[in-house]
């Protein structure tokens, strides 16, 4: 059987329209933002249209940079695509203010030390570009 | 409305890699095999329409050089959609609908054993907030575990159930399935994690393979078989976009396809559910109202074989096999892909009695 | 449309593009008639497949006869000359070129075949390419030949008369035309 190595790359750079485009200005920022939905909910990562009301969304607030993690699932053998080259957790974290989850990783250490409800923090790269990866991860939140 | 069946299906044996054979020769004998169960051939089709995703093979364009398995020159009336075959089968229910045609033909395929499936993908995510994570397949699955464990709407007891029973059923009843044996939930139990609080069993196998049906309208459904497997009701329903926008619990748009579709769940003797992962059919049966002792997934459902954007087609197909052999008088059939059951297909299907 | 910025990001350049770069990597196999073509390369010889049922010769055959569904099952061993049907001067570089500019692109219907094969002219000033001409294929030395089309380094021209082709591209008569049409 003939078999051979493709590899195929996108080189894809995408415009962001003004909402994702301010997503990801406060990231390079070190600041969260989401956007207020037709029911007065915070939505995080903001999104254009209400996915109920289809209404225009506009009002962009600030959120975090701590939250709460609402779900998560233990990564033992990392792709090296991913965010971390070592085990970590993925994780929906429901940002302090906001009243949705946004998808990252966590540099947990173990499987042990992150459940549902675990608070995180964002840890920030030194070099930011206004992209998703200028939070490294996020990591637990230091209990006083 | 008029009334459309199913009158021919067919699949492969579903295989965890199929590298002998390039996509459309994968293909050809399912399409052909559609086609001979009636005896008829392309030039009786008004309407053909496939599901497939170039990415899964990394073939470009593979969906066009497929289509040359079932002569489509000179030029038939054809559509595609990057989707579940199940929603190729929806367009040609429509265009059925429309009575421009009378017959259709639809398949869908699957080799995604030469690319890394889950990571793949995730190509299918938000490409600003998510894509650039590679939260991949199974990632998002486990997720979805998560918060359906810690909400308390699924235990790994019954999950490990389900990953049990489906590969147990597959191997009573299904010689076209993949994972066909018998290993008790306590097996599955026992096995290590594998991603997040997912053992290896709660997940589908990766799979090649492919599945073809056709449908015809009214009389000529009853010209061309002996026992046409009405569609009484159809509907799909989609959820929103972003994974942590929703309530990753609940299945929204499977609740409300099931309801437009029609389906009374009492008067319902047995579901075909395309439940990939193992929680994905307890949320599913939440969702759809299943009740506790109904008969789900006697295929083994795509736990025991799942080729990408066919393991949905195949489960209308087996649902028609069920009822066509006096197994079933009445099932859903349901369809479900994107990130984590985001967006789901359901049908009534019915035999003549 | 007007949006509510916290106050924090008033005044800093807003982000308008964001690079998405993706990798995927496939181990692909080629396929029994792909496969078929290739082991042929391996051998010095173009093999192309014919369909049962109409004899059309498809090369390299993908497997199926796109007009009746069904394998192309009988195996043609194609002397190699064949005829442009189109060709594409490219004075344009592309992401991932490793050709000097301008090259030509051709569409070569081979002698015995019903399909058309894709390759470099070369061996030709693209103001010397023409629609009919016939092409013969230069091959790597015996020793370098791989499974894979590039052991055909490319097309030359052949001193042969020029065949005709017609408005759909497809070869009509393989040697000149003659008076009262072509074919």
């Amino acid at each position: 059987m003939l078999r051979a190595p493709l590899v195929i790359e996108y080189p894809f750079e995408r415009t962001t329209g003004p909402v994702v485009g301010a997503f990801l200005t406060g990231l390079r920022e070190r600041i969260l933002v989401g956007i207020t939905g037709a029911d007065g909910r915070v939505i995080v990562p903001p999104i254009e249209y209400d996915p109920v009301t289809a209404e225009d969304l506009t009002e962009l607030v600030e959120v975090g940079p701590g939250g709460v993690v609402t779900a998560c699932a233990w990564v033992a053998r990392p792709d090296a695509r991913q965010p971390l080259d070592h085990p970590f957790a993925w994780a929906l974290i429901r940002l302090d203010g906001a009243d949705t989850a946004m998808v990252h990783v966590v540099d947990a250490g173990s499987p042990d030390r992150i459940a549902v409800g675990t608070r995180v923090t964002p840890r920030w790269r030194d070099e930011r570009v206004g992209a998703i990866g200028d939070i490294e991860c996020f990591v637990i939140e230091e209990t006083s | 409305m008029r009334d459309v069946a199913i009158v021919s299906f067919a699949q492969s044996h579903h295989r965890r890699a199929v590298e002998d054979l390039n996509e459309v020769e994968m293909l050809m004998p399912v399409t052909r095999e559609a086609l001979d169960n009636i005896g008829i051939g392309i030039g009786d089709i008004g309407f053909t329409c496939s599901g497939s995703t170039d990415y899964l093979a990394g073939n470009a364009f593979s969906f066009v050089s497929t289509l040359d398995g079932i002569g489509p020159w000179p030029p038939i009336s054809e559509s595609h959609v990057e989707m579940d075959g199940a929603w190729a089968l929806y367009e040609a229910w429509v265009k059925l609908q429309t009575g421009a045609v009378d017959t259709a033909f639809v398949y869908s395929y699957s080799k995604s054993s030469s690319g890394d499936l889950a990571m793949v993908m995730s190509r299918q995510l938000d490409p600003y907030a998510v894509g650039p994570l590679w939260l991949d397949s199974v990632g998002c699955a486990a997720l979805a575990a998560s918060a359906a464990l810690d909400a308390g709407v699924v235990t790994r007891e019954a999950m490990a159930e389900v990953a049990a029973r489906s590969r147990r059923d597959a191997l009573a009843n299904n010689e076209y399935a993949q994972l066909r044996f018998d290993r008790t939930a306590a097996a599955v139990l026992a096995e290590p994690d594998h991603v997040g609080l997912l053992h290896r069993s709660d997940c589908p196998p990766i799979s090649d393979g492919a599945a073809a049906i056709v449908l015809a309208a009214g009389d000529r459904a009853r010209e061309l078989c002996d026992n046409p497997v009405w569609i009484r009701g159809i509907d799909h329903r989609i959820d929103p976009m972003a994974l942590g926008y929703r309530d990753l619990t609940d299945v929204p748009s499977a609740r409300l396809a099931a309801s437009r579709a029609g389906v009374v769940p009492a008067e319902i003797d047995a579901w075909e559910l395309h439940a990939p992962f193992s929680h994905d059919e307890l949320l599913l049966r939440r969702a759809m109202g299943v009740p506790d002792d109904a008969v789900v997934n006697r295929s083994g459902g795509a736990l025991a074989a799942n080729p990408m954007l066919t393991a949905g087609l195949i489960r209308i197909g087996e649902a028609s096999w069920q009822i066509s052999s006096g197994e079933s008088e009445r099932m859903v059939a349901h369809a479900t892909q994107g990130p984590a059951l985001q967006q789901n297909l359901v049908a009534v299907l019915e035999g003549d009695r | 449309m007007t949006l509510v910025l916290p106050e924090s990001l008033r005044d800093v350049e807003a982000v308008t593009r964001v690079a998405t770069p993706a990798r995927l990597e496939y181990d692909f196999t080629a396929g029994r008639a792909t496969t078929t073509f290739l082991r042929g390369i391996l051998e010095h010889k173009i093999l192309g497949e014919a369909c049962p049922i109409c004899h059309k010769v498809y090369v390299p055959s993908r497997g199926a006869c796109p007009s009746h569904g069904v394998p192309t099952s009988e195996i043609v061993e194609l002397a190699g000359p064949g005829v442009l049907v189109s060709y594409c001067v490219v004075n344009v570089a592309f992401h991932g070129s490793v050709m000097e500019l301008p090259y030509v692109g051709g569409l070569i219907q081979l002698e015995g075949a019903d399909m058309f094969l894709m390759h470099l002219i070369q061996e030709a000033s693209p103001d010397e390419v023409r629609i009919g001409q016939w092409v013969e294929p230069v091959w790597r030395d015996d020793a370098d030949l791989e499974a894979t089309l590039e052991s055909i380094r490319y097309f030359r021209p052949l001193d042969r008369p020029d065949a005709t082709v017609d408005e759909a591209g497809h070869v009509v008569s393989w040697g000149p035309a003659t008076r009262g049409g072509a074919a």
